[in-house]
């Protein structure tokens, strides 16, 4: 594979990624761990850019970044309490050390053999942000999984209110 | 051109360290971070599938649109419950909310 912008642009955003998703998992201070959270989601919006979903990158940074880590860090200084100096993992963290290697090794060995070296089909056909849309809301393709995620989102909302109520 | 694989291998990469950090976590505001990455990795997994073998196609990007909107849902519903089991019990750690084991 030669150094080609692409190729390089795909590293930072991967090594951006990554060891952000690394942070997250052993920081013992939880804000460190919300910022972590932040710089790996914007490593996978690049990689959306990468892949030629705009929209998507757009969504991610809008969603992910600005509202779910602001309400997570809400919610990390909600419940802060006076820690000593407290353990950030418990006991079972080799056995789950273990599962995730193996995981990845599972996913790792599958994905090394079956994909190999594969390039992209197609071009992504012009407009496909506009295409997009229409699909979302025309009743041959996707009108009623974008109802039903409407009225998902209004029971989350209504129950988180209720929930987090005094 | 980038292969598949090393798109696919990194999403691996992610939801593998999003496994051990919600088996391993003791906070559980940690624990919903990880689950968050994982579903992170689901959508690369997603947008690089779409990509790689059906461009025309549009239903891997609304996958993926509809991933985001559960994603989001899930987050709100569980930090809210963690905020409210704070106010009762005074504390995060997941293995001090213990009430329903036997």
């Amino acid at each position: 594979m030669q150094i080609t912008p692409v190729t390089v642009t795909f590293a930072i955003m991967s090594i951006f990624a990554l060891g952000g998703g690394l942070g997250v998992v052993v920081n013992r201070n939880l804000v460190h761990a919300a910022l972590f959270l932040v710089l790996s989601l914007f490593g996978i919006a690049g990689l959306f850019i990468l892949l030629e979903a705009p929209f998507l990158a757009a969504v991610q940074i809008l969603v992910y970044v600005g509202a779910i880590s602001v309400l997570i860090t809400i919610t990390i200084m909600v419940t802060r309490r006076i820690m000593g100096i407290r353990e950030s993992v418990n006991r079972q963290w080799p056995v789950a050390a273990v599962v995730a290697v193996l995981a990845f090794a599972t996913l790792g060995f599958v994905i090394v053999s079956q994909f190999a070296g594969e390039t992209p089909v197609s071009d992504v056909p012009p407009e496909s942000v506009a295409q997009l849309g229409a699909q979302l809301v025309s009743s041959q393709a996707f009108l009623l999984p974008f109802e039903l995620a409407s009225v998902l989102l209004l029971a989350a909302l209504i129950g988180a209110i209720v929930v987090a109520r005094d | 051109m980038i292969p598949l694989n090393l798109y696919l291998l990194v999403a691996a990469a992610l939801f593998a360290m999003g496994v051990y950090g919600v088996l391993a976590r003791r906070n559980a505001v940690a624990i919903l971070m990880s689950i968050e990455l994982m579903l992170n990795a689901v959508n690369l997994n997603l947008v690089s599938f779409w990509r790689y073998r059906a461009p025309d196609a549009l239903s891997g990007q609304t996958f993926a649109v509809f991933v985001f909107a559960v994603a989001a849902a899930e987050a709100a519903v569980g930090l809210a419950l963690i905020i409210s089991i704070y106010r009762s019990r005074e504390t995060v750690v997941a293995e001090d909310v213990n009430m329903l084991k036997w």
